[in-house]
């Protein structure tokens, strides 16, 4: 891999940026791998990635049925924080944070992560309380985030209305100062970069119809629109489709599909500094470098693989915008869009073995995957290549909801008396 | 105003157009003033005064001008302003009509639109790449944010956003139809007419403010032995006569979701000078139409060559509107460059009107025999196989140099205005959003509909129905009826290109623009091809192709065929880029519309908010409800009122409004089976007249709601819920009911705005009450505590209860809700003339954790058992089921340590504990803490003298007596383990 640098570009400006090469693999698949993971997304490929980099397994394909960061890595809102309140999810998106913080250097691929600070609006005594949990358990953990007063959170975002009189005015904030943003298709693009270029095959165009079982129950390979491929191990990654995926296995995992809708406005010059989100209206915003509000919503009412979504959905979260920021509301919606999330029971992932020897999972992420690729996808490789989860994914399996050992980061945003 | 022809530009020719020549306008550009026609664009008007410099790109900062004159505009994005609250960035100056004193402005310069210190870029434009950034600005580690993303920030973006609070006001109307047709084109209007006489209803959509569509440029068109425009003027007048028909103009069709339902966008006051106050500046229109006509013609493509983005190069259809709608010029000396027939019928406009037309190039060796006839007749030089290899022009084209295609035979043409022309893309935009898939046309090089996913038929250009007389007919079929109507062209067309022209060719050094608005020229896409993006997606994504405002409607096929051409795919397997709504940027304060303030969530009060509000109280926002928080007399701040209330509710009594609980009439003869289900406790045994604390827990287990039920008979229960918890419990218990228990017969009714609910607690609370309540003995031997009755009170048929959330002697008083203030107000004359107070919700929740009554949400969080809550005595040990019951079996919901609800006081009284704050064993361990719960409610007793807290803490309930750390921010707080009652522990007070 020829190392990315501002004398690469200076070389390539030169000749027209003739010498670029390709910046991942489009191989024909071998008959077999020593690990398939099916889904290439962020946590795929970057489990791919650290599989080859962090345990010398090389012999792995990735397998996606359209093109690379095509599902929920390309559709997200981007946002980038471990400000989570149970033990179990501070460890992994904390973990990931961590590893975002250097990311663009690891991959030498400038995936622009930008600590601009996660604002979480409080609107009402229950807000309050539910966030000084937060705030409190986070310093005791070692996780940056802090209280601001409404005037606190004005000056850090001078867009938003502090006034006594709207429909729900603002009693304090919070701020994880780490927290940000980073470029979607960068993540996926860097790691299928850095992973093709340790050895990995990356296979778009190939969807996976079955999972083929041996004797014994274990996994054998794949079947693909490309035929069938053989695997001593597999794991899952599919975002919205891993129920698809597992049921190909005989496994039921506890997931509910449901579209989420985004949107982003016209291109505007620097107006909004940093990632403000709001439980009680259901909003959040920022604004992308390349000067577009991007705005996402709560999910669907109903449980669906279309990657669409109502107006009305899109219309209740501008509501809930332009009343947060009434300075928007001449501002135009220029694109709108959705993505499939895969939910579980308890708002939190699923990332460990199944009953299938040699099969693992890694779905569940929900509204919150973007946020932890590069740590789940760190920690999914561990799983597989070790058969057994790392210490800080060791409450995410599967079987958590059979013990009944939740991770309840919905309930922590209980509603109020 | 009356003005001059000079005045109304250099560029108006006489008698051409079709504005009144009396009616003008002035508006200002950049600072300087212009007159324009009423009627004109922005772009129009500015043509008119020979002004094609209006913007800078994206990027490049290149100058740019005029390119179209519809809203696939890329590079003409204003900045548009009647005053300092209504400034609009980023419109266009092909939609945006001039009205009087407007006020338009350039974007994305600076100092001034021709000294742009932002060109810089250009000059460095071999370094910007596609995707250059990706590979860059990696070191060091932090100056990506610090540095150099506010730099790019600076960079990127085009218009400013308003700082002001928007003025105007939006409105939204909700309509049905038979038949919707986006597009008054003629077959927009065919396809109307069509369906309007079979009597169906009719909307008829169209975004310009006149309809006519392409009718709009093409002058030869004849329809009904009439000129084609004024047969339109005359069809539509005839359709809004109709009453079964509504025309809407100057509105867009932005979404085409599900099941026929549309969004539409209509501009009501962006074109006026002078709008009255009570018109909405736009209007979103929601329509659920039975069927929709697609009819939104086409986009004709630019030239994809070198330095094809200078200002006077634009496309040889909007130069034709601008001549024959606007009776504007685009230039005296006008080149040419086309691979399509429809821009000779530009030239052949211009010409008449006494253009000078430089050459018509055109790419192809054999154009149409009839348009090669007409140049020539025309005295026009026809260039056939060559192509215009590059231009040059600082802010403006000034010639355009010409070779033999291959390369030979270059030359030099003067022009001060080049109209271009690749052919004409289908929008097919709406069709794509309905979910219908697309087939290539190998022969037009084009996408068409082919399979539709809902009830609706395109019809016209945006069908690929050339043919004028084919489209009536098609548009004819598609409106349902019968019509005689015949059209003619003035020529027939062919041609068309997709891709890089000749000239762009393979050279990776020029910049040969695909998409306008973000630089992307043809070697962006070459590149991102090399670097392996083999994917339309990845092409689009890496280059930003098609992302920008106009979201591709020119870029899109030029891209794509690159793309193809590269890969050596067809067009077909490269894919196309999914078609998103909105067609074109839709305000956001249109999709608000009035869900602004009060009507964005409605606000809910309670029958007696006016008369606290006249206590004096303050409110709280619990759910959608505003509570009265605490009611502070002269002088008290919030402390001390609640001080005051908690004392006096101790010592004398209180009244409270609780009508915000949820209710829930559970009727039938099975509602006690019913809530055997859905409660943990038990309900067959409770009596009539008597009432029960209940649990509901979810099926994993974990508490989900309480309150207090009261059995009004046999098959009546008086359910209450908690405040936020109402919707949700009646929606669960809907949800069993309907889908696990539909055998049984039972009625769930919503009844928490039926009742105002007046609690009175306290010592005297049965003095209070006793003279208003009728028919029944609420002495404490006839009415014990939890105690239910339907009686009178004070003549108003009313459900009295004896419950207690203060651990007082209590009463809750149920009157219709219309009667709540009357009832309220003699209560609470009564109660204040015994000393009573009024209390609120701070003191509810002090004088309920005194007593460690649990508030479910604040207490519990939903991780919670009953176990866990100290609530296990009402969970059933003989019930076989009930929702949660195997939930609760579950390994870790039994396991010992769990974290249980206990106790805590604080070794120094005075220091009240924060709520949320976490609970430690070791306040001195390492980071990250081992922790063993948190705090949920901490406060201030008056009654104790001293704070009081609750506290969920692994296996709290051993660890009575023990001491605990609770580490703050700025202190650690050290604290007792209690259990958690704190206040009348015997309990006798409820019972007096």
């Amino acid at each position: 891999m020829r190392k990315y640098s501002i004398f690469a570009i200076a070389r390539e400006a030169m000749r027209a940026h003739k010498g670029w090469e390709a910046q991942w693999n489009s191989p024909e698949p071998r008959s077999s791998y020593d690990v398939i993971i099916i889904g290439a997304g962020g946590h795929g490929l970057g489990a791919a990635y650290y599989l080859a980099k962090e345990h010398g397994i090389t012999n792995v394909a990735v397998i996606e049925k359209g093109w690379l960061g095509g599902g929920n890595t390309g559709r997200n809102t981007t946002i980038i924080r471990s400000n989570y309140l149970y033990e179990e999810s501070m460890d992994i998106y904390e973990h990931s944070l961590k590893l975002w913080e250097g990311l663009s250097q690891e991959l030498n691929y400038n995936v622009m992560y930008s600590p601009r600070g996660v604002m979480m609006l409080s609107h009402n005594v229950h807000d309050q309380q539910s966030f000084k949990r937060h705030i409190n358990a986070h310093r005791l953990y070692g996780i940056d985030n802090e209280w601001l007063t409404p005037e606190q959170a004005k000056a850090y975002c001078p867009p938003l209305d502090i006034s006594k009189t709207a429909r729900y005015p603002i009693n304090g904030a919070t701020l994880q100062r780490r927290g940000g943003t980073a470029r979607h298709d960068a993540v996926a693009w860097g790691y299928a970069r850095a992973a093709s270029d340790r050895g990995v095959h990356v296979i778009q165009n190939s969807e996976v119809t079955g999972i083929r079982r041996g004797p014994n129950g274990e996994v054998q390979g794949v079947e693909t629109t490309r035929g069938f491929i053989g695997a001593k191990k597999i794991g899952v990654s599919a975002a919205g489709h891993s129920s698809v995926v597992m049921e190909m296995a005989g496994v039921r995992v506890p997931l509910h599909s449901t579209p989420l809708q985004a949107l982003v406005s016209e291109p505007l010059k620097p107006i909004f500094p940093c990632v403000v989100m709001s439980n009680t209206v259901h909003a959040y915003i920022s604004q992308s470098d390349k000067g577009e509000l991007v705005i996402g919503a709560g999910t669907d009412q109903y449980n669906s693989y279309s990657q669409t979504g109502g107006l009305q959905i899109i219309t209740h979260t501008l509501d809930a915008i332009c009343e947060l920021f009434p300075i928007f509301r001449r501002v135009k919606m220029m694109r709108q869009w959705g993505g499939i999330t895969d939910n579980t029971p308890d708002r939190s992932p699923i990332q460990g073995v199944t009953p299938v020897p040699g099969l693992f999972v890694n779905c569940g992420w929900g509204t919150g995957g973007f946020k932890a690729t590069p740590g789940s996808a760190n920690l999914f490789a561990h799983l597989i290549a070790r058969g057994e989860p790392h210490r800080l994914a060791s409450g995410l399996t599967l079987d958590r909801f059979r013990t009944g050992r939740l991770i309840d980061e919905a309930a922590a945003a209980a509603v109020a008396h | 105003m009356s003005a001059s022809a000079r005045d109304l530009g250099a560029f108006r020719i006489k008698d051409a157009g079709r504005h009144t020549p009396a009616r003008t306008a002035r508006f200002t550009f950049d600072g300087k003033t212009y007159t324009a026609m009423e009627g004109d664009t922005v772009a129009s008007a500015l043509l008119a005064h020979g002004v094609h410099l209006v913007g800078r790109s994206f990027k490049y900062h290149r100058p740019r001008g005029i390119l179209s004159a519809g809203p696939e505009e890329p590079n003409a994005l204003l900045d548009v302003s009647r005053d300092a609250g209504r400034r609009q960035p980023n419109v266009r100056a092909t939609v945006q009509e001039v009205f009087d004193g407007v006020r338009i402005a350039s974007q994305n310069r600076w100092p001034s639109l021709k000294h742009d210190v932002g060109a810089f870029n250009d000059l460095l434009s071999p370094f910007f790449a596609a995707g250059f950034y990706y590979k860059t600005f990696m070191w060091p580690k932090e100056a990506w944010h610090k540095l150099y993303e506010p730099f790019i920030r600076r960079a990127a973006g085009l218009g400013e956003a308003p700082k002001e609070e928007d003025p105007d006001h939006y409105t939204s109307r909700y309509a049905h139809c038979d038949v919707l047709i986006a597009g008054a084109g003629v077959a927009g209007l065919t396809a109307a007419l069509s369906a309007a006489a079979t009597g169906v209803s009719v909307f008829l959509v169209d975004e310009q403010p006149e309809v006519g569509g392409a009718l709009h440029f093409d002058a030869g068109t004849t329809i009904d032995g009439q000129n084609g425009y004024e047969w339109a003027q005359a069809a539509v007048a005839r359709l809004k006569a109709m009453p079964n028909v509504t025309v809407l103009t100057r509105t867009t069709v932005f979404g085409y979701y599900n099941h026929g339902f549309l969004g539409l966008v209509e501009r009501v006051t962006d074109h006026l000078a002078r709008p009255g106050r009570d018109l909405p500046r736009e209007r979103l229109w929601q329509v659920r139409a039975k069927r929709v006509v697609l009819a939104t013609g086409s986009i004709e493509r630019h030239m994809v060559f070198a330095n094809n983005d200078r200002p006077g190069i634009m496309l040889a259809s909007a130069a034709r509107t601008f001549l024959n709608h606007h009776g504007v010029a685009v230039g005296r000396q006008v080149g040419v460059y086309t691979a399509h027939d429809s821009a000779y019928e530009a030239a052949f406009d211009l010409k008449r009107a006494g253009v000078s037309i430089a050459a018509i190039v055109d790419c192809r060796s054999h154009p149409g025999d009839a348009v090669l006839a007409e140049a020539r007749a025309l005295g026009i030089d026809v260039l056939t196989g060559h192509s215009v290899i590059n231009t040059s022009g600082r802010l403006r084209v000034s010639s355009m140099t010409v070779a033999r295609n291959g390369g030979s035979n270059a030359r030099k043409i003067a022009v001060d205005a080049l109209i271009v022309s690749a052919g004409w893309t289908p929008s097919v935009h709406l069709f794509s959003q309905s979910r219908g898939k697309l087939r290539f046309d190998e022969q037009n090089q084009r996408f068409l509909p082919d399979i539709y996913a809902q009830d609706c038929v395109s019809v016209g250009a945006c069908n690929g129905t050339d043919d004028l007389s084919d489209l009536i007919d098609e548009a004819i079929a598609a409106g349902g009826g019968t019509l005689a109507l015949t059209g003619e062209n003035s020529f027939e067309w062919t041609g068309g290109m997709i891709g890089a022209a000749e000239g762009a060719g393979p050279d990776t050094v020029v910049k040969a623009f695909v998409d306008f608005q973000h630089d992307v020229t043809a070697k962006d896409i070459r590149l991102a091809v090399r670097e392996g993006m083999h994917s339309i997606e990845h092409i689009k994504r890496f280059t930003t192709n098609g992302m920008a405002s106009d979201q591709g409607k020119l870029s899109n096929m030029h891209g794509l065929a690159i793309a193809a051409e590269m890969l050596g795919r067809p067009i077909p397997k490269v894919g196309l880029t999914t078609f998103r709504a909105p067609y074109t940027p839709v305000t956001y304060g249109t999709l608000v519309g009035h869900s602004r303030g009060d009507l964005f969530d409605p606000a809910r009060k309670t029958p007696m908010h006016a008369l606290e509000a006249a206590e004096g109280a303050e409110f709280e926002d619990v759910g959608n409800w505003k509570r009265a928080w605490y009611f502070p007399k002269r002088g008290e701040d919030m402390h001390a009122a609640v001080n005051r209330e908690c004392r006096t509710v101790r010592d004398v009594a209180g009244v409270f409004d609780a009508s915000t609980l949820g209710k829930i009439e559970v009727v039938g003869p099975d509602a006690a089976q019913f809530l055997n289900l859905l409660y943990t406790n038990a309900w067959d045994t409770l009596k009539p007249g008597k009432c029960r604390y209940g649990i509901m827990t979810r099926e994993d287990g974990f508490v989900y709601d309480d309150g207090v039920v009261g059995r009004l008979a046999e098959d009546r229960f008086h359910v209450t819920t908690t405040t936020g918890g109402a919707p949700r419990v009646l929606h669960h218990m809907e949800d069993y009911l309907q889908t696990e228990f539909p055998h049984l017969k039972v009625w769930l009714t919503s009844t928490t705005e039926q009742w105002a609910v007046i609690a009175v607690q306290g010592p005297k609370a049965r003095e209070i009450i006793q003279p208003f309540v009728e028919g029944i003995d609420i002495s404490n031997e006839a009415f014990p505590h939890m105690s239910v009755a339907e009686c009178t009170v004070m003549g108003v048929p009313s459900r009295l209860f004896r419950m207690s959330f203060t651990g007082e002697l209590g009463f809750e008083v149920n009157v219709p809700a219309d009667y709540g203030p009357a009832v309220w107000k003699a209560i609470w004359e009564r109660a204040e003339s015994m000393g009573a107070c009024l209390y609120g919700t701070e003191t509810m929740h002090v004088l309920r954790a005194e007593k460690g009554y649990i508030i479910v949400g604040q207490d519990t969080d939903g991780t919670v058992t009953p176990d866990d809550a100290a609530l296990g005595w009402a969970v059933s040990k003989k019930k076989t089921d009930y929702v949660g019951i195997r939930g609760l079996k579950r390994p870790d919901l039994v396991r010992d340590g769990r974290k249980q609800l206990v106790g805590l006081l604080t070794k120094s009284p005075d220091v009240v504990l924060e709520e949320g704050g976490q609970i430690v064993a070791d306040p001195n361990q390492p980071k990250p803490m081992t922790m063993l719960g948190h705090v949920t409610s901490a406060y201030w007793s008056e009654n104790c003298g001293r704070s009081i807290a609750l506290a969920l803490v692994a296996g709290g309930r051993s660890l009575v007596g023990k001491t605990l750390y609770v580490p703050l921010k700025d202190q650690t707080i050290e604290v007792e383990v209690t259990d958690m009652v704190f206040f009348d522990k015997e309990g006798g007070r409820i019972h007096g």
